[in-house]
C-alpha cells in the first residue's frame, strides 16, 4: 500500500489551516491599523492570546491525549517561556530608558554604571541593586529565544527522567507535576530568587527598538506570529501523532505495560513527547506574555495548569482540533462571562450575577462533560464524521478492571 | 515604666480610705522645707522616715516622685490628680487650693522610687509585691537592687524564688563588686531563659578599634585579623576610614561627581567630556585634576596596603572589668549547647503539630485513594466546608466551648453527605478511570470554592477558639506550644485511634479491607463494594471536615482554605504509601518534621522551605515510588 500525502491522511489539518489563514485575514481587515477598526487594539490582543493559549492546549493534548499523562504542570512551561522573553524585553527596555536619562549627564556613564543603573533600576523593587546570574544572558535577543525552548526543555527532560524511570504513572504522575509547578512558583516568589518575587517582569508589551510602531499595529504583528506558531505546531503534532511515533504513544497511553513487553523504549517515547510539548507550549507562553504585558509567579500556580486541563477535556482530547476549539471558546466565555459584560439572568427573589456564578457553572459543566461527554466538543466532529465508539452494551459482570461485558460474555 | 509603677500606686493610695495619720503630719512639719527643696545627698533618711509612717506616706512619695506633690499657701501638702486635689496627710479632697507643685530632680526620685520599691516588695498583698517584682524586672535600677537586699524575706515561696532570680540579675548589671557579679553570673550558669541572656549581652558587648599598639588599661577581647571570615578587609578599611587613619578611598560615584564639578568648556583635565565613558580616562582626568591641586588627593592602594600592615585591631569589651567577662563569656558558652537543645525541643513540639495537622488532612484522602484509587480534588474543598460549618455553628451558639462541641459532629454529618453525594452522582459514575475523576472532583471543587465565596464572602471569618483553648504551654523562655495545636495533636491521636478500632474491630472495616486487597474477589464473598466505596467516601469526606474545624481554629476561615492544605496532604499520601494509615501518619511525620527543620536554617523565607520540601518528595519518589509502606498485594498491581 504506497503512503498517502499528509494533507490526505490528516485532512483535518487543511481545514484548521484555512479557518485560520480566514481568521487572521478577517481580523487583520477589521484591525485599526491595518483595516476598518471595527476590531479595537485590546481584543486584537485578547485573540492574539488566544490562539496561544490554543497552542498550549494543542501541546497538552500531545502529553494527555496521545500519551495519556495528565500533567498539571504544564503552565509551568508556558510561564517559564514568558519569563525567559521577558527577560530580554525588560531588560532592553530599561537599558534603553536608562541610557537615554543617563546621557543627560555632563559625563557619559562607562559601561559598569550603566550595567548598575539598569540592575538598580529592575531590581530596586525587591531590594536589590545587583544583576542575578540567572539574567547574564538578558541583553541578548538570541540567547533568551534560544533560552525560551532550552529552560523548559531541560526542566521537562530532567523531571520527565526523574519520574518516568521510577515508573511513576497515574495520579501520582499528575500529583507530582503538580508539585512541580507548585515548588516552581514558590521559588518565584521568592525576592531573591532573581526573577523580581511576586512583581514579576511588566511592561513586556513594549518591544525594544519597536518604539515608533504602536500597540495598534504590534497586536496584529503578534496576532500573525501567533497563527502562525498555530499552524506550524499543528502541522507538527499532526505528523508526530500520525505516523508510526504516533501508534506507539498511542499504544503507550492504552496499555503501557503491553508495549513495554513488545520491546519499545517506554521511557523514551514518553519522555520525547513530554520535552517536546514543554517546548511548544513555552514557545506559546514567550508570545503569550508581550501580548498580555506582564507576567508574575501567580502565573503558574497549580490551578492555571488544571484550567488547562479543564479547556483539554472540553474540548475533546485526543483530537488535535478538539482542543483548539474548546481552549478558544472556554477561555473566551471565561473572560466574557468574568468580565462583567454578561448580561445578569433576573430571578424571582435573586439575580444571578455571572462573575460570581460563572465559576460554579463551569465546574458543574465540567462534571457533566467528563460524566456524559468524555469526548468533549471533538466529539460532534466524531458523530458527523461516523466515527463511533463501538457499541458495548449491557452492565459489567464483574467490579473489577477489564471484566467482561454482558455482551462479550455470551459470544 | 517607673512612671507606669508610680500611677499604679498612685490609682491604688487614692482609693484608700481617709484616715488622719498623726505620725506623717509630725515628719511633715518637721521637715517641710527639706521637701520643697530636697537634695540627693540628704533627702534618704526623711524619705525612710516618710516610708515608715505607712500607706499615706507612701502614697506622698509615690506623688513625691511623680511630680504629683504640691504645697499650698498653708503649708499644707497635697496631691494633684488631675482637676482635684487630696491632702496628703488626711486623704481629704482639697478645694479651691492652688498649690505650688513641687519637682523633685532625677536623683531625688531615684532615691523615693528605691523606697517605694523596698515598701511594696515587702508589702503585706502578695498581688501588689508581684507586681512590684514585675516592675522591677522590666526595668530595673541600682536603686532596686539596694532595696530588694534590704527588704525581708518574702513569705511565699514562688515570689521569693522570683525576688532571688531578679536579685541576681540586678547584681550582675549593678553590683559595684566585681566578685559579687562574677558569683551572680556563675550562679545562674546554664540558665536559658531570655532575661539571663539579655543580662549577659550587655556584659559582652564590644567595640572595635584600630590602634598601632594594645590599647592600655582596656579590657580586650580579643584580636583581629585582617580577611578572616568575621573582620573582611573592607571591613578594616571602613573602620580605618572612620577613625581617620587612611583618606577615604576614592569612589567611582565620587570621582564622577569631582571630575562634573570641574568640565571647563568640554574638557576635564585635559580629557575631553566625550571621551569619560571610558574609566581609564577618568583615572587620567582625575589625576590631571590631583596634580593641578584643584581636588584633595585619595587614598591611593598602597597607603591603605601600609596602614593595613602597620595597625593592629581588637574588640573591646565596654565591660572594665576582665573578672566579669571571662565568668559572662563562660556562662553564655555554657548556655548555648542548652539553648541548642531547647530549641531542638521547641523545633520537634512545632514540628508534630505541623505533622498532626497534615494528617488529619490527608487521613481522609488517604482513605479514600486506597480503597478506591481515586484522588478527590474537592478534599481541600470538604476540609473548607468543615471550616465554615464550625463559622455557622458558633454565629448560632454564642458559647464558645459548646459551638465547638456541636461543631465537630455537625461538621462530620455535613461533610459526609456531601461524601456520598459527590459519591453517587460523580464518582461512581467513573469507577476505573482515576484521571478523568481527578478532574471532575476538581470541576466540583472549583464550584464549591466559588459556592462558599457567594455564600460567605471573600473576606476571612473568624472561628475563635473557646478561652481554655488559648494562650500557650511554656516550659521555659525557648520552649513552649500554643494550646490549640496541642488540642490537635490530641484530635489527631483520636482519630488514629478511632480510625483503628474501625478498620481491624468492626465489619465496615473488614469488608473495607477486603475491597482495598481484591474488589473482585470481596464481591464474590457477598460484600456489596459500591456501598463500601460509597462508606469509606463518606468517611473520609467527614474526617475532612472535622480537620476543617480544627485547621479553622487557628487558620483564617476563608474559601481558599482547602487549597492550602490539598498539596500537602497529596504528599503526604504519596510520600507514605496509599491504603495504610500508618503510612500516611509516617508522610505526615516526615513531612512536619522536614518542613519544620528545613524552615528553621532561615526561619524567614518559608516560600523557600516549601519549594526544597517539595524537590525533596520528587526525589524521594525516585527511592521508593510507592511510599514509605507501599501497599502489597494484588491491590499494588492495580
Amino acid at each position: 500500500m504506497t503512503r498517502q500525502p499528509f494533507i490526505l491522511r490528516n485532512p483535518s489539518a487543511l481545514v484548521v489551516l484555512a479557518l485560520l489563514a480566514a481568521f487572521t485575514l478577517a481580523v487583520t481587515l477589521m484591525s485599526a491599523a491595518y483595516g476598518s477598526g471595527v476590531i479595537p487594539t485590546s481584543t486584537v490582543k485578547v485573540l492574539g492570546k488566544t490562539l496561544c493559549l490554543a497552542l498550549a492546549a494543542l501541546a497538552m493534548d500531545l502529553v494527555w491525549g496521545y500519551l495519556g499523562i495528565l500533567s498539571l504542570g504544564q503552565m509551568a512551561f508556558f510561564a517559564l517561556g514568558g519569563y525567559m522573553i521577558g527577560q530580554w524585553l525588560m531588560y532592553a527596555r530599561t537599558e534603553a530608558i536608562v541610557a537615554a536619562s543617563l546621557s543627560g549627564n555632563p559625563i557619559p556613564p562607562t559601561a559598569q554604571e550603566l550595567r548598575e543603573a539598569v540592575a538598580n533600576q529592575i531590581f530596586g523593587v525587591v531590594g536589590s541593586a545587583d544583576l542575578p546570574l540567572v539574567w547574564s544572558f538578558a541583553h541578548s535577543l538570541t540567547a533568551q529565544l534560544v533560552l525560551v525552548v532550552v529552560v523548559p526543555g531541560l526542566l521537562a527532560l530532567v523531571f520527565g527522567w526523574l519520574a518516568f524511570r521510577s515508573r511513576v504513572n497515574g495520579v501520582y504522575l499528575s500529583i507530582l507535576t503538580q508539585a512541580m509547578t507548585l515548588a516552581l512558583a514558590l521559588w518565584l516568589f521568592q525576592n531573591d530568587s532573581g526573577f523580581r518575587g511576586n512583581n514579576g517582569l511588566s511592561g513586556l508589551q513594549n518591544i525594544p527598538g519597536l518604539d515608533g510602531v504602536g500597540q495598534a499595529r504590534l497586536s496584529i504583528w503578534f496576532l500573525w506570529a501567533s497563527a502562525a506558531a498555530l499552524a506550524l505546531f499543528y502541522v507538527l503534532a499532526a505528523w508526530v501523532v500520525g505516523g508510526k511515533f504516533g501508534s506507539v504513544i498511542r499504544a503507550i497511553r492504552d496499555d503501557e505495560t503491553r508495549v513495554r513487553f513488545l520491546g519499545y523504549p517506554v521511557e523514551g517515547f514518553k519522555l520525547a513527547v513530554f520535552t517536546l510539548a514543554a517546548m511548544i507550549t513555552a514557545i506559546a507562553g514567550a508570545l503569550y506574555y508581550p501580548q498580555a504585558g506582564i507576567i508574575n509567579p501567580a502565573e503558574l500556580m497549580p490551578i492555571a495548569s488544571i484550567y488547562l486541563a479543564v479547556w483539554v477535556a472540553i474540548g475533546g482530547r485526543g483530537r488535535l482540533y478538539g482542543v483548539m476549539i474548546g481552549a478558544i471558546v472556554v477561555s473566551l466565555l471565561s473572560s466574557w462571562f468574568t468580565g462583567g459584560r454578561a448580561p445578569s439572568i433576573h430571578l424571582p427573589g435573586y439575580t444571578v450575577n455571572w462573575v460570581d456564578w460563572w465559576q460554579v457553572a463551569l465546574g458543574l459543566c465540567f462534571v457533566l462533560v467528563t460524566l456524559f461527554a468524555p469526548k468533549g466538543i471533538a466529539g460532534i466532529f466524531d458523530r458527523l464524521a461516523g466515527i463511533l465508539p463501538p457499541r458495548r452494551h449491557g452492565r459489567d459482570l464483574g467490579p473489577d478492571q477489564g471484566a467482561l461485558q454482558e455482551q462479550e460474555a455470551k459470544a | 515604666m517607673t512612671c507606669r509603677l508610680i500611677a499604679l500606686l498612685l490609682s491604688l493610695f487614692l482609693v484608700l480610705p481617709a484616715a488622719a495619720n498623726p505620725a506623717l503630719e509630725a515628719v511633715i512639719a518637721d521637715h517641710l522645707d527639706q521637701i520643697e527643696r530636697p537634695s540627693r545627698r540628704t533627702v534618704e533618711p526623711l524619705v525612710a522616715q516618710i516610708a515608715a509612717t505607712g500607706p499615706e506616706g507612701l502614697g506622698l512619695l509615690s506623688a513625691w516622685a511623680g511630680r504629683a506633690l504640691g504645697v499650698t499657701e498653708t503649708g499644707r501638702l497635697v496631691i494633684v490628680a488631675g482637676d482635684g486635689a487630696t491632702d496628703a496627710v488626711t486623704g481629704q479632697a482639697v478645694r479651691g487650693a492652688d498649690p505650688k507643685m513641687l519637682r523633685p530632680n532625677a536623683g531625688v526620685r531615684g532615691v523615693i522610687e528605691s523606697a517605694l520599691v523596698a515598701g511594696e516588695v515587702s508589702s503585706p498583698d502578695r498581688a501588689r509585691r508581684a507586681a512590684a517584682l514585675a516592675s522591677i524586672a522590666r526595668d530595673g535600677t541600682p536603686e532596686h537592687l539596694a532595696a530588694l537586699r534590704a527588704a525581708a524575706p518574702d513569705p511565699d515561696p514562688a515570689l521569693a524564688a522570683r525576688r532571688a532570680r531578679i536579685e541576681k540579675l540586678l547584681a550582675i548589671r549593678f553590683d559595684a563588686d566585681p566578685a559579687a557579679r562574677v558569683a551572680a553570673i556563675q550562679d545562674m550558669a546554664g540558665d536559658v531563659g531570655l532575661d539571663f541572656r539579655a543580662a549577659l549581652n550587655p556584659l559582652l558587648a564590644t567595640r572595635r578599634v584600630a590602634s598601632t599598639e594594645e590599647p592600655q588599661g582596656a579590657n580586650i577581647a580579643g584580636e583581629l585579623r585582617v580577611g578572616s571570615a568575621d573582620f573582611p578587609r573592607e571591613a578594616a578599611v571602613a573602620l580605618l576610614t572612620a577613625q581617620g587613619l587612611i583618606q577615604p578611598r576614592l569612589t567611582a560615584a565620587d570621582q564622577r561627581n569631582a571630575l562634573a564639578a570641574h568640565i571647563v568648556d568640554g574638557r576635564v583635565g585635559g580629557v575631553s567630556a566625550a571621551e569619560l565613558s571610558d574609566p581609564q580616562a577618568r583615572d587620567r582626568a582625575y589625576e590631571a585634576l590631583e596634580g593641578a591641586g584643584t581636588v584633595p588627593p585619595a587614598a591611593t592602594e598602597a597607603e591603605t596596603e601600609a596602614a593595613l600592615a602597620d595597625i593592629r585591631f581588637f574588640d573591646i569589651f565596654a565591660e572594665p572589668e576582665a573578672a566579669v567577662t571571662d565568668a559572662a563569656r563562660a556562662a553564655q558558652r555554657g548556655a548555648e549547647w542548652r539553648l541548642v537543645a531547647m530549641k531542638g525541643i521547641d523545633l520537634g513540639l512545632d514540628a508534630l503539630s505541623l505533622a498532626s495537622i497534615y494528617f488529619l488532612a490527608a487521613i481522609g484522602l488517604a482513605i479514600t485513594f486506597g480503597v478506591m484509587r481515586v484522588i478527590n480534588m474537592a478534599h481541600g474543598e470538604f476540609i473548607m466546608m468543615g471550616a465554615y460549618t464550625g463559622y455557622v455553628a458558633q454565629t448560632v451558639i454564642a458559647d464558645r466551648t459548646l459551638s465547638l462541641v456541636a461543631a465537630l459532629p455537625l461538621a462530620f454529618a455535613v461533610t459526609f453527605a456531601a461524601g456520598v453525594v459527590l459519591y453517587r452522582l460523580v464518582i461512581r459514575h467513573l469507577a476505573h478511570r482515576p484521571l478523568e475523576t481527578l478532574l471532575a472532583t476538581f470541576g466540583v471543587s472549583i464550584a464549591l470554592q466559588q459556592l462558599a465565596k457567594n455564600i460567605f464572602g471573600t473576606q476571612a471569618r473568624p472561628l475563635t477558639a473557646p478561652a481554655w483553648l488559648e494562650g500557650a504551654i511554656t516550659l521555659n523562655d525557648v520552649v513552649s506550644i500554643s494550646t490549640i495545636r496541642v488540642a490537635i495533636f490530641g484530635l489527631a491521636l483520636l482519630f488514629l485511634g478511632l480510625f483503628l478500632i474501625i478498620m481491624k474491630r468492626t465489619r465496615l472495616g473488614l469488608e473495607v479491607r477486603a475491597v482495598t486487597q481484591n474488589p473482585g474477589m470481596a464481591a464474590s464473598m457477598g460484600i456489596n463494594p459500591d456501598r463500601i466505596a460509597m462508606l469509606t467516601f463518606g468517611l473520609g469526606s467527614g474526617i475532612a471536615g472535622i480537620a476543617g474545624v480544627a485547621i479553622g481554629l487557628f487558620a483564617q476561615v476563608t474559601s481558599e482554605l482547602g487549597q492550602q492544605y490539598i498539596v500537602q496532604s497529596f504528599m503526604t499520601v504519596v510520600v507514605g504509601g496509599v491504603g495504610n494509615i500508618w503510612g500516611t501518619l509516617a508522610g505526615a511525620g516526615l513531612i512536619g518534621v522536614l518542613s519544620k527543620v528545613i524552615e528553621s536554617f532561615n526561619p524567614s523565607n518559608t516560600l523557600a522551605a516549601q519549594t526544597f520540601m517539595i524537590l525533596f518528595i520528587v526525589i524521594f519518589i525516585q527511592f521508593r515510588p510507592r511510599g514509605i509502606i507501599p501497599q502489597r498485594g494484588r491491590a499494588a498491581e492495580a
